[in-house]
């Protein structure tokens, strides 16, 4: 009876967490490496890389658990919520956690189910309640459920019936078997895209590093062929060196690994997780998405996919409370072509029920004109709304004549709602303005010819206090004109079509009157058609159709689900960007679509392919696919969600259409088209984002799933990876943090490789002048500290805060995501410029530092230098050139750039300095001993130095500049626009005196 | 399901708005553009130009003298008799004639150089024992177990100098002599000062003992001689008792491991006090008279005496000036590539 959707319990968190961790290849290398070393005979100290692995592991571990722990105390919350349950006649509150099957539970108005139930009574005579299943499968509205009829009874014999309004009833399911446990997906690890490429970035890297250790080694045997190179008189072995020669080879294999083993990055593990980590921070500290009414701001539960969040293809949306605010209100109506909106409505009307069957209306008409009477009647009677009493008022008392509405409306169409409130709103007005004269007439309500979504209207038959037969029939407008046979239809269609454009969602209303003859017969048909035993629905339909015709139009209302605040111009705003908007919603068509106009998802001009239940043949499908290739947006009914066959089709058209709208989808469909689109041949990443539990397996099927926080409970926002308080924060979510994110690791990824290609290629290279002994180039401290301190601050930062481009050009010109789309800074061709861009660095900080060497005296007294001046030298010239290469990519120069770039830089320094500036105790080998200083006490270090940094600077600088010039992006001319102006005075002045050209420059340039 | 939340008051977890959490922090936002670059092009292909052309002068000014000894005269016997390892206790001396056509001015530096000698195999320059080489008496008699095969002699003494480095220290020694019109003259050479001062100083010490009144021998009594050494380390120096033991100038020398197997180290510095040196060494024959030590035929190594003056820019190093000539000759041209294509391109 526990949910629970955490990976790990305290007892197993170190087992299974280093499991996990060690299942990175990455990892695992580290490890294999770190044993070898402690092995083997090898060039460095099994600490060099032991203790870079324990802090990886350590740092990770401690964000796993720490995140984890914050899933347990979100369950908890959920598990220890409070449950009234009863006991032998007495009500006990527990946990919900301990419920078990067959408890009986009491549930209060408002409370939320603790597990799936069946309702044995409720307070209600008639043993109903009313039950929203947002938080199941999304629909916001009313549904009726009635207790067993054998139990209904039950409250009276456990005297619990004191108790207004609540529900008892029996748990079935409890825990994870409960239907919305059943609902979930398993929670799995997600790996972003730049995680895929970092490790085939990693594996080309293992093959270097193998190949570089296997041509050494063979190198090294060849080069060892004669004897007196194999062990020179000069080097003697010792006895037992010489017996092992069988494993020598492999031994010395495994040093050659062990030498170069730095090239894959230890640290880039470490600093991808901090930066992720505190990355993740600006997100939840962003004020922009920090919402007022809520009281809250974004929330990260995943730092794992921020980068992700900059590669999104597919957005698929929920719509009721992700789109839209859930929340419907009546705009105008229109009667004979006359527009009303609200408070100019000169009718009175108030509403009065006594239970689903009666529906009395004492209607005040201030108007004499007889079609808003009419009209404004319809909408009182023709509806299934009910109304609820608040329970802490005495029933006698209506609010409503207190002109405060203490009762309110529930149904199972929002519309409705609205409408009938607008109505209530209209006595309020009237009651302050000029009621003269109320008419009160009573209605008798016999028939309701239920709404079903074929025929898409609904209608009642009343008979009125005057003995007349009504029928009111309301519907949408293409149900109805088409049966309208008088009544002013153009003025009413223009004023529909015109309500649809804004995104309204409209209804038409129309009336007939029977006589009694032909009541009569209307109410044969029906009661035959209903207790048909055969193909009832079949004959229902037909009697509906046949007596729902020859209507007088009356007029059409406009209601609104208030799109959610710049809604509409989010989505345009990912439309440009490049992204496919999808919306997945359990709504109907209709609804649906109005939503998609509202939010500029469609537009008038777009064309329109449907794909419904009915046209689901494969041909069809395949003649769709060939005729419309080109078309703009689908929509389709989806049932089942296709066999293999019709999934390709589906998955064909729909990649071609601008937008798609998929209605009546349960919450496991929507999971499924996620991994539809996500297992198509590019692998787009994908993006869910959806407010209630029935989003919450699309969400955890997409790449990155976001949840809203919303009015349908946390159940998204928990499961979600990230979640915002608003849809519209989702464009500040993508086009800006996503974008920066993913700039920032990509250089961060290509860096770290590209700084450690530098820095052990010259220990490569040395290997040819040493005799491929292994001997290292650089002295132990350097070689550990190299990744752990030296660099790695400044890329930490810069993966932090760099921000290539200004926020507000990036909300400003979403086109400009287009720019990072399909992992694009990732890609081989830019791996490859890194890669290269390392090798021939690493080349000029050696042979530049070889030929500086070359056999002669660096100093003005004489003395020579060894070979630690000489790694040390290619060493000052490696920092050096990786720190400034950073530097000349950074576009974003804060005080703190500034800091950790010359700081670090300064560290390095005064690392040396004092590494080598005494003898230090404890410590056998003392070669560093004053080598710095030396250095920086001859003249043609430095002067090799600022050349060999320059000469390793050069290429990148000229590529930026001459890509810039010739073929830039839409970022870099975004970041020229900036100072476009100060340009234009540059340009000016540089050319004044070629007057003409300076004229073109100028006129170009403005 | 719940909603458990601590709610205290709306705005309590509204975000800070100070300018590092929103990413608003003052910035300055530098572009790579052909504005920006091409200033700093020109400037710095001037600055390596000139600076390559004054280096250029300054090299032409720098003199050198290699003379490979190795077989060369009367060395050939010496050669063929370090062939045979039976022959090491012998003694073979053995002189090389040069000329010197132009006066090497200034100070003249003397250097022994080895090609092919690899003093920088890994296992050669792990073994030997900073610790006892820094005078700690722990490590005197107990030295490092890197030094193996060369940690204890035959009779399981500690070897002081351990390891394969010191070991195989050049026991070459050379005598110039400056063969003027008149006579024969022996060239003055310095044989201290040819170490850095921290080294001879700080890094190498002899062992530390209390009793300061004893010989440098008892100091190191227990410990054997390096194996292939025909000289205990305390006696290595016979006219300068201050430079015997692990101070000894030859040893540190060698003990700074070259970073190339081909390699110079300084073996002494002109003594220019006296006449005719005091300007450097003048033009004219001069001779080497070569104490010839040091196998060099097992590795196919080579050996040879190098004189060179030096600048303050150090030796006859012609890589520098050049690669400043060419680089900055290169940055010109990118300079005016770039010129060219920002006026065509982005105008």
């Amino acid at each position: 009876a526990v949910f629970s959707d955490y990976n790990y319990t305290l007892w197993n968190f170190i087992p299974k967490n280093l499991f996990e961790q060690f299942r990175r290849i990455a990892n695992f290398y580290f490890l294999l490496i770190f044993l070898v070393q402690l092995i083997i005979d090898t060039p460095t100290s099994p600490v060099t890389s032991g203790l870079p692995l324990f802090f990886v592991i350590t740092v990770t571990a401690i964000k796993q658990g720490y995140e984890d722990w914050l899933r347990h105390k979100a369950d908890c919350s959920i598990n220890e919520c409070p449950v009234d349950m009863v006991q032998q006649g007495t009500v006990v509150r527990t946990q919900s956690s301990k419920l078990r099957v067959g408890d009986v539970v009491m549930v209060r108005e408002d409370e939320t189910f603790p597990c799936d139930l069946l309702l044995l009574s409720s307070s209600h005579d008639d043993g109903t309640c009313y039950v929203t299943t947002t938080s199941l499968d999304g629909e916001s509205s009313h549904k009726t459920y009635y207790a067993v009829p054998d139990t209904m009874d039950f409250k009276t014999e456990q005297k619990v019936d004191s108790l207004h309004a609540t529900i008892e009833s029996v748990a079935i399911y409890t825990g994870m078997d409960t239907k919305m446990a059943l609902n979930y997906q398993s929670k799995s690890q997600k790996r972003s895209a730049v995680e895929k490429s970092m490790n085939a970035f990693l594996i080309v890297y293992l093959c270097i590093l193998i190949s570089k250790a296997v041509i050494n080694t063979v190198l090294k045997y060849a080069w060892q062929w004669s004897v007196d190179r194999d062990e020179p008189w000069y080097n003697h072995r010792t006895e037992i060196d010489r017996e092992r020669h069988v494993i020598r080879a492999f031994t010395d294999f495994l040093a050659f690994m062990v030498l170069f083993n730095y090239i894959i990055p230890v640290s880039m593990y470490v600093t991808v997780e901090m930066q992720k980590f505190l990355g993740s921070y600006f997100i939840a500290w962003d004020k922009d998405m920090y919402d007022e009414e809520l009281g809250v701001g974004a929330q990260v539960n995943t730092s794992d996919l921020n980068e992700e969040l900059g590669q999104v293809e597919y957005v698929f949306t929920d719509k009721t409370g992700t789109l839209t605010e859930n929340n419907m209100e009546f705009i105008e109506c229109c009667v004979d072509g006359h527009v009303y909106i609200p408070h100019c409505v000169p009718v009175c009307t108030s509403v009065d029920q006594c239970g689903p069957v009666w529906t009395s209306v004492c209607l005040c008409s201030c108007v004499s004109q007889e079609h808003e009477d009419l009209f404004f009647r319809a909408l009182c009677l023709c509806h299934t709304v009910q109304v609820k009493e608040e329970e802490t008022v005495d029933s006698i008392k209506r609010g409503i004549h207190l002109g405060k509405p203490t009762s309110f409306y529930i149904s199972s169409s929002p519309d409705e709602v609205a409408l009938v409130e607008e109505n209530v709103q209209c006595i309020m007005s009237g009651t302050k303005g000029v009621v003269s004269s109320c008419v009160c007439s009573r209605f008798e309500l016999l028939h309701v010819l239920n709404f079903d979504s074929v025929r898409r209207r609904m209608s009642v038959i009343v008979k009125s206090s005057s003995g007349e037969y009504l029928l009111f029939c309301k519907g949408a407008d293409t149900s109805i004109f088409p049966r309208v046979v008088s009544g002013k239809v153009e003025q009413v269609r223009a004023r529909v079509e015109q309500n649809a454009v804004e995104g309204l969602r409209t209804l038409c209303v129309a009336y007939r009157s029977l006589s009694p003859v032909e009541y009569e017969e209307t109410c044969h048909q029906l009661d035959d058609a209903k207790l048909a035993l055969q193909d009832r629905e079949q004959r229902l339909a037909q009697a509906y159709d046949l007596i729902e015709r020859d209507f007088t139009l009356l007029g059409a209302t406009a209601v609104e689900d208030r799109l959610q605040e710049k809604a509409a111009d989010t989505i345009e705003s990912l439309q440009k960007a490049g992204m496919k908007v999808w919306v997945l919603t359990g709504d109907k068509m209709e609804t649906a679509a109005a939503t998609c106009y509202a939010s500029k998802l469609f537009r008038r001009s777009t064309q329109i392919l449907e794909l419904t239940k009915k046209r689901t043949e494969e041909q069809s499908l395949h003649d769709v696919l060939f005729d419309l290739s080109r078309t703009v947006l689908r929509q389709r009914t989806l049932s089942g969600s296709g066999s293999g066959n019709y999934r390709e089709i589906f998955l064909e058209i729909s990649r071609n259409c601008s937008a798609v709208l998929c209605c009546r989808m349960a919450p496991l469909q929507k999971a499924q088209i996620v991994k539809l689109i996500k297992a198509s041949k590019e692998h787009p990443i994908t993006l869910a984002i959806g407010d209630g539990a029935n989003d919450v397996s699309m969400i955890l099927e997409a790449h990155v799933g976001i949840g809203i926080m919303g009015k349908e409970g946390r159940q998204a926002a928990r499961n979600s990876d990230y979640a915002i308080p608003k849809f519209k924060h989702l464009k500040k979510m993508l086009l800006v943090h996503g974008h920066l994110y993913y700039v920032r690791i990509a250089e961060l990824v290509q860096y770290f490789f590209y700084k450690n290609v530098c820095f052990i290629f010259p220990q490569f290279l040395y290997q040819f002048f040493c005799g491929f002994s292994q001997q290292p180039l650089y002295d132990t401290a350097y070689l550990t500290l190299y990744n752990i301190s030296f660099t790695s601050l400044p890329i930490l930062l810069y993966s932090l805060i760099e921000k290539h481009i200004s926020i507000e050009t990036l909300k400003r010109d979403p086109t400009l995501y287009r720019d990072v789309a399909k992992n694009s800074l990732l890609r081989w061709p830019v791996f490859l410029y890194w890669t290269c861009l390392g090798l021939f660095n690493a080349c000029i900080f050696f042979f530049g530092a070889y030929f500086l060497f070359d056999n002669t005296t660096f100093t003005s007294n004489g003395q020579m230098f060894g070979n630690w001046t000489f790694g040390t030298l290619v060493f000052t010239v490696l920092v050096f050139t990786v720190t400034l290469k950073l530097a000349l990519d950074t576009h974003h120069w804060t005080w703190i750039n500034h800091f950790v770039i010359w700081g670090s830089l300064l560290f390095y320094v005064i690392f040396s300095l004092l590494w080598g500036g005494i003898i230090w105790p404890f410590l056998n080998y003392q070669r560093m001993y004053y080598v710095f200083m030396q250095m920086l006490s001859s003249g043609p270090a430095w002067l090799g130095i600022i050349l060999l940094i320059t000469i390793s600077l050069l290429p990148d600088v000229v590529k930026k500049v001459l890509c810039r010039t010739l073929w830039p992006t839409a970022t870099e001319r975004a970041q020229v626009g900036r100072t476009l102006f100060r340009l234009f005075i540059v340009a000016c002045g540089l050319l004044s005196h070629f007057s003409s050209m300076a004229m073109r420059g100028c006129w170009i340039l403005a | 399901m719940g909603k458990v939340k601590a709610n205290a008051g709306p705005l309590a977890r509204r975000p800070d708005n100070s300018a590092f959490k929103q990413q608003r922090l003052p910035a300055w936002s530098p572009m790579l553009t052909a504005q920006t670059v091409l200033p700093f092009f020109y400037g710095m292909a001037t600055v390596c130009v000139l600076l390559g052309v004054w280096l250029l002068v300054t090299v032409q000014n720098t003199h050198e003298l290699k003379v490979d000894y190795t077989h060369a005269g009367s060395c050939d016997k010496c050669f063929e008799k370090r062939k045979d390892r039976a022959n090491a206790n012998q003694s073979c001396n053995c002189t090389v004639v040069f000329n010197i056509e132009n006066t090497f001015k200034g100070d003249v530096f003397f250097y022994y150089g080895l090609i092919n000698f690899h003093q920088n195999l890994r296992q050669y320059m792990d073994s030997r024992d900073d610790g006892q080489m820094i005078g700690r008496n722990k490590n005197l008699k107990n030295p490092s177990s890197y030094c193996e095969p060369f940690m204890k002699d035959k009779n399981g003494l500690p070897i002081a100098p351990c390891g394969a480095v010191a070991n195989s220290m050049f026991n070459d020694s050379f005598t110039l002599v400056y063969h003027s019109a008149a006579s024969r003259q022996v060239v003055p050479l310095f044989r201290k000062g040819i170490t850095w001062y921290t080294d001879k100083n700080v890094k190498f010490r002899n062992p530390q003992v209390e009793n300061k009144t004893l010989t440098l021998a008892q100091v190191f009594e227990g410990t054997g001689q390096p194996l292939y050494w025909q000289k205990p380390v305390y006696d290595l120096d016979p006219w300068d008792r201050n430079n015997n033991g692990f101070i000894n100038e030859d040893l540190i020398v060698w003990m700074r491991e070259a970073a190339f197997p081909n390699f110079k180290k300084l073996y002494g510095v002109l003594n220019r006090a006296i006449e005719p040196f005091t300007e450097g060494l003048p033009a004219g024959n001069y001779s080497v008279d070569i104490s010839y030590n040091f196998p060099v035929e097992y590795f196919q190594g080579r050996k040879e005496v190098v004189l060179s003056t030096v600048s303050w820019f150090g030796g006859q190093n012609n890589f520098l000036p050049i690669a400043y000539l060419v680089t900055g000759c290169l940055i010109l041209l990118l300079a005016v590539i770039l010129t060219a294509v920002w006026w065509k391109f982005a105008l």
